[in-house]
């Protein structure tokens, strides 16, 4: 058993009413605000009421059963669907009416539950497409082979490679995403969600399919993401280490609807949260 | 009158697309490919039935019978030989093997009978022609032999696919191969079956169609065939009622606008009604809506 | 720089084999070692050699599949003959390479135009619905063509709809076509105009544009999520791919002295798209090869007269089995790998498909 990583205990505190955010984080904006947020599919409420907040840096877990609704949310977030209710703002800016690529240009990066990766190129190229919006030039000098598209394809370039060496894979710069190792895509899509330069970062089950030593490794990447770009993460898992041992705020969706919302301890020891979810484990765990 | 009599042209050449319509939506809903020789198959099916009546000096019933029989074993063979290697290939490669069988037959056809064109027999569908309003408008019997056979082939397909043993595993194919597979439906039978069946509508289309506009010639049923695609996709494409209402519509708004728009234009007219649909229901009319899993 | 490397040796040699071919039949031509029909077939394989770069753009590299593609090389040749009619006979321009360079700039033009008019309604569907709507749009293209009539008057340009009665010299005359169409195309121009597809498909393919637009096509929803346009690279690969079609159409045209909207059928279409599969999906190398072997194929089979077609239509069927047969892929799989081991004894990497990716 790997052992856990000390999380560095974060004071939470209110904000504005009832949201709690780290102490921190409380003299700048908030980088999520989700007021009653819902979206229903013919009818069937699949997310129902959703609010929460997040602090500029915060690492926030989002857990619940399967089907509870965790990664329609995020795709809510990304407007990968159009909420049918209530409202998101990202760094104060609503996103009401925006695509998928709004989003992305106003700061929300994510990564996918069944990995997403542009499989037939090669590594660096999926960091590059992430630098899409951060490093460009248009059509005609990437045609005619303008002396802009030289310098800027080195920036690309020496971008790529310092965001892969994050998790040490500068040298698999070449190889074809698709045929790399399960634990690697998942680092690599991290990687491209983070050459978009976003504030907040969507997780969805990054551990998922990892060894413990991995997602240790993994943990200490997502700490030292958050603390080198100063970024907030939400994520998605069902490795209780891993949510307990970094998120800092947790929020629990069962059948769609948040049926807590805490710091882990508060989570852990919350009686609602253990018949839903947690019970099953704990009593087969203790 | 004239828009009557017109109007029911259109539903003669509605139904005979619709017919083609169901080989193609069947096939598509079961196998996921489009299967461009089905045109062809119409075509090879009319040549039996021409050389039934022409040759082997058969009665009319036995001519359609022969083909219905040549083209079943037809489909079924070119499913088996050429289509089923392929069922783990792109749908691509399918699109283009599919597209080689399609000259494969035009080209066996053009060696067998020749290029020059053949006339079909139109006395091979003998019902009297109706004369209605004192006969102001006047119906042809392989127009009440047309709309009829289909009438007769929706309901004994909705009936097959509703309330049949083979009709259930069809549907549970194409909704789900792999399930399909696990609750041990043979999906290799099921697929043959559905080219067995849409081969065989496309006999009975090939002998409707050439009665109509009786020139038989290798490239026959290419025409047809794209337009009773475009009629699938029109209704939905896997929509056995779709199929239905996107032939009858497509064949109505062909010879319509034939008539009162411009013979020249009536094709671009098809297509691009077909456009419109496809812009307000990417779907087709009758087609479900399918939300992309993330 | 391993995959930098690889990919510039892969666009070297695709140059490579056109600037070789080229000479190889200039060679042959200057020493009469060509027969009369290889010879005019010249031209036309440039033709298809470009339609099929342009159509791999859309179905490799942009991942759509379109089955209309032969229209928008009618819309290109039949404004490249209108332009070249009124050029001569309106303007009076006598220097032919100008008026063939002209000719193509325009129907490369319009025939974007075409791309783009098309491209906005077409371009949300998805898969098989795509499809089946630019096969539509190819033959609606075709079928307005046949009620075209265009003459040229002085130094004025007559464009009527079903009316075939113009003043002055008919250069399109609705379902018959063009007509007495200046021959001007030279297999020189033929060679230059591959060139340029080359150019401008590899070039595009690896710079940024030409990565967003790969990435929609392996996971759009993902390459959205990270700030790309999907419809505007869907788009610009659409309409860039038309252009080259329009500026293949164009010199096409102005090959033959006669030229009916019927010669550009959806089998037209399906032909080229033939080429893109067998030459490999996404491989511009191979769409080159294809397209010219396919070309050459029946003129070779000259001998089997009647089954050429036949014969033809089994080899394509024969093609796409054996390819995609899993014993025979693992086959050349492990050949490929034997191969690549010979050549770099010294690197045993990650195993990477090699140069199927223009």
């Amino acid at each position: 058993m790997s052992e856990v990583r000390q999380r560095p205990h974060t004071k939470m505190v209110t904000y504005p009413s009832n949201a709690v955010i780290p102490e921190r984080d409380l003299g700048k904006n908030p980088v999520l605000e989700c007021s009653h947020l819902g979206i229903e599919f013919g009818g069937l409420k699949a997310v129902e009421d959703f609010n929460l907040v997040l602090g500029r840096t915060e690492i926030a877990g989002l857990i619940g059963p399967n089907g509870a609704g965790k990664t329609t949310i995020f795709n809510l977030l990304t407007k990968v669907y159009q909420p049918t209710h209530g409202s998101v703002l990202i760094d104060g800016l609503d996103t009401h009416g925006m695509t998928t690529v709004d989003v992305s240009k106003a700061g929300v990066a994510r990564t996918f539950q069944n990995i997403r990766l542009f499989g037939n190129m090669s590594v660096e190229d999926n960091v590059r497409i992430g630098l899409h919006n951060q490093i460009k030039y248009d059509m005609f000098t990437g045609i005619f082979r303008l002396p802009r598209y030289f310098t800027k394809e080195k920036q690309q370039h020496e971008k790529a490679m310092e965001l892969l060496d994050i998790f040490g894979m500068s040298s698999l710069a070449d190889v074809k995403a698709g045929s790399l190792p399960y634990g690697a895509q998942r680092r690599l899509e991290i990687v491209r969600a983070l050459a978009t330069n976003p504030k907040l970062l969507l997780l969805d089950e990054p551990a998922a399919g990892m060894n413990p030593h991995e997602t240790q490794e993994l943990m200490d990447n997502i700490l030292r993401i958050r603390d080198t770009f100063q970024i907030s993460v939400m994520l998605i898992e069902h490795d209780m280490n891993l949510v307990m041992g970094i998120c800092e705020g947790i929020c629990v969706l069962n059948f769609g609807r948040v049926i807590a919302k805490g710091t882990p301890e508060e989570i852990q020891s919350n009686p609602v949260v253990i018949e839903a979810y947690l019970g099953k484990k704990k009593e087969g765990g203790q | 009158m004239a828009f009557l009599s017109s109007l029911v042209n259109g539903l003669s050449l509605g139904s005979i697309y619709a017919i083609i319509a169901l080989g193609y939506t069947m096939v598509y809903g079961i196998a996921k490919m489009l299967n461009f020789a089905h045109g062809d198959v119409i075509m090879v099916g009319a040549y039996i039935a021409f050389c039934g009546a022409q040759y082997w000096g058969l009665p009319p019933v036995l001519c359609v019978l022969c083909a219905m029989a040549v083209c079943t074993v037809l489909g079924v063979t070119i499913e088996r030989l050429a289509y089923r290697p392929l069922r783990q290939a792109t749908s691509l490669a399918v699109l283009i093997t599919a597209i080689g069988m399609s000259y494969l037959l035009q080209n066996l056809a053009l060696q067998i009978w020749g290029a020059n064109p053949k006339s079909f027999p139109t006395d091979l569908i003998a019902f009297p022609n109706l004369s209605l309003f004192s006969g102001q408008l006047k119906v042809s019997g392989v127009t009440v032999v047309t709309v009829l056979a289909n009438l007769v082939i929706m309901v004994a397909l909705t009936f097959f696919t509703g309330k049949t043993k083979m009709g259930k595993a069809m549907r549970c194919v194409s909704e789900d191969r792999g399930a399909a597979e696990l609750m041990g439906i043979n999906v290799n039978r099921t697929i043959s079956m559905t080219f067995a069946i849409g081969s065989a509508l496309a006999a009975i289309a090939g002998v409707l169609l050439c009665t109509a506009y009786p020139t038989l010639q290798p490239t026959t049923g290419s025409m047809p065939g794209i337009k009773a695609f475009t009629a699938a996709v029109f209704g939905g494409i896997g929509s056995i009622p779709g199929a239905m209402v996107g032939g009858l519509l497509l064949g109505i708004i062909e010879i319509l606008s034939r008539a009162y728009i411009s013979t020249e234009l009536a094709d671009a007219i098809v297509f691009a009604v077909l456009i419109v649909v496809l812009l307000v229901r990417p779907t087709g009319l009758l087609g479900k809506q399918v939300r992309e899993k993330v | 720089m391993n995959a930098k490397r690889r990919k510039l040796i892969y666009n070297l040699s695709t140059y490579a084999v056109v600037v070789i071919a080229f000479i190889w039949c200039q060679m042959l031509l200057n020493s009469g070692g060509m027969t009369r029909s290889l010879k005019g077939q010249l031209v036309p394989i440039c033709c298809w050699i470009t339609m099929a770069v342009s159509l791999n753009l859309v179905v490799g590299i942009s991942g759509e599949l379109s089955l209309g593609h032969a229209g928008f090389m009618s819309v290109g040749a039949f404004t490249g003959i209108i332009i070249s009619g009124w050029l001569q006979h309106g303007m009076g321009m006598e220097d032919t390479t100008l008026r063939l360079v002209i000719a193509l700039v325009a129907g490369g033009l319009l025939a974007g135009v075409a791309g783009v008019l098309i491209g906005i309604p077409v371009l949300r569907l998805r898969g098989d619905y795509l499809a089946i709507v630019t096969l539509a749009f190819g033959e609606i293209i075709r079928n307005v063509m046949n009620c075209i009539y265009v003459s040229v008057d002085g130094r004025a340009l007559n464009i009527d709809f079903l009316n075939p009665n113009l003043p002055g010299k008919l250069l399109l005359n609705g379902p018959n076509g063009a007509v007495s169409v200046g021959k001007i195309a030279t297999f020189t121009a033929g060679f230059i105009l591959v060139l340029v597809a080359l150019f401008v498909v590899l070039n595009l393919t690896n710079s940024r544009s030409g990565r967003a637009i790969m990435a929609i096509r392996d996971a759009r929803i993902a390459a959205e999520s990270v700030g790309i346009n999907a419809t505007k690279y869907k788009m610009m690969a659409f309409v860039i791919s038309a252009v080259l079609a329009g500026m293949a159409g164009a010199l096409y045209g102005l090959n033959y002295s006669t030229l009916v909207a019927g010669k550009f059928k959806f089998d037209q279409s399906i032909n080229v798209l033939v080429f893109v599969v067998l030459g490999g999906i996404g491989n511009t190398l191979g769409s080159v090869i294809a397209a010219a072997a396919l070309t050459i194929l029946p003129e070779l089979l000259r001998e089997f007269s009647n089954y050429r077609m036949l014969v033809y239509a089994i080899v394509l069927i024969l093609v796409m089995l054996a390819t995609n047969n899993p014993l025979i892929q693992q086959v050349t799989r492990n050949l490929a790998a034997r191969v690549k081991r010979l050549f770099s004894k010294k690197q045993p990497k990650v195993s990477v498909k090699g140069g199927d990716q223009a």
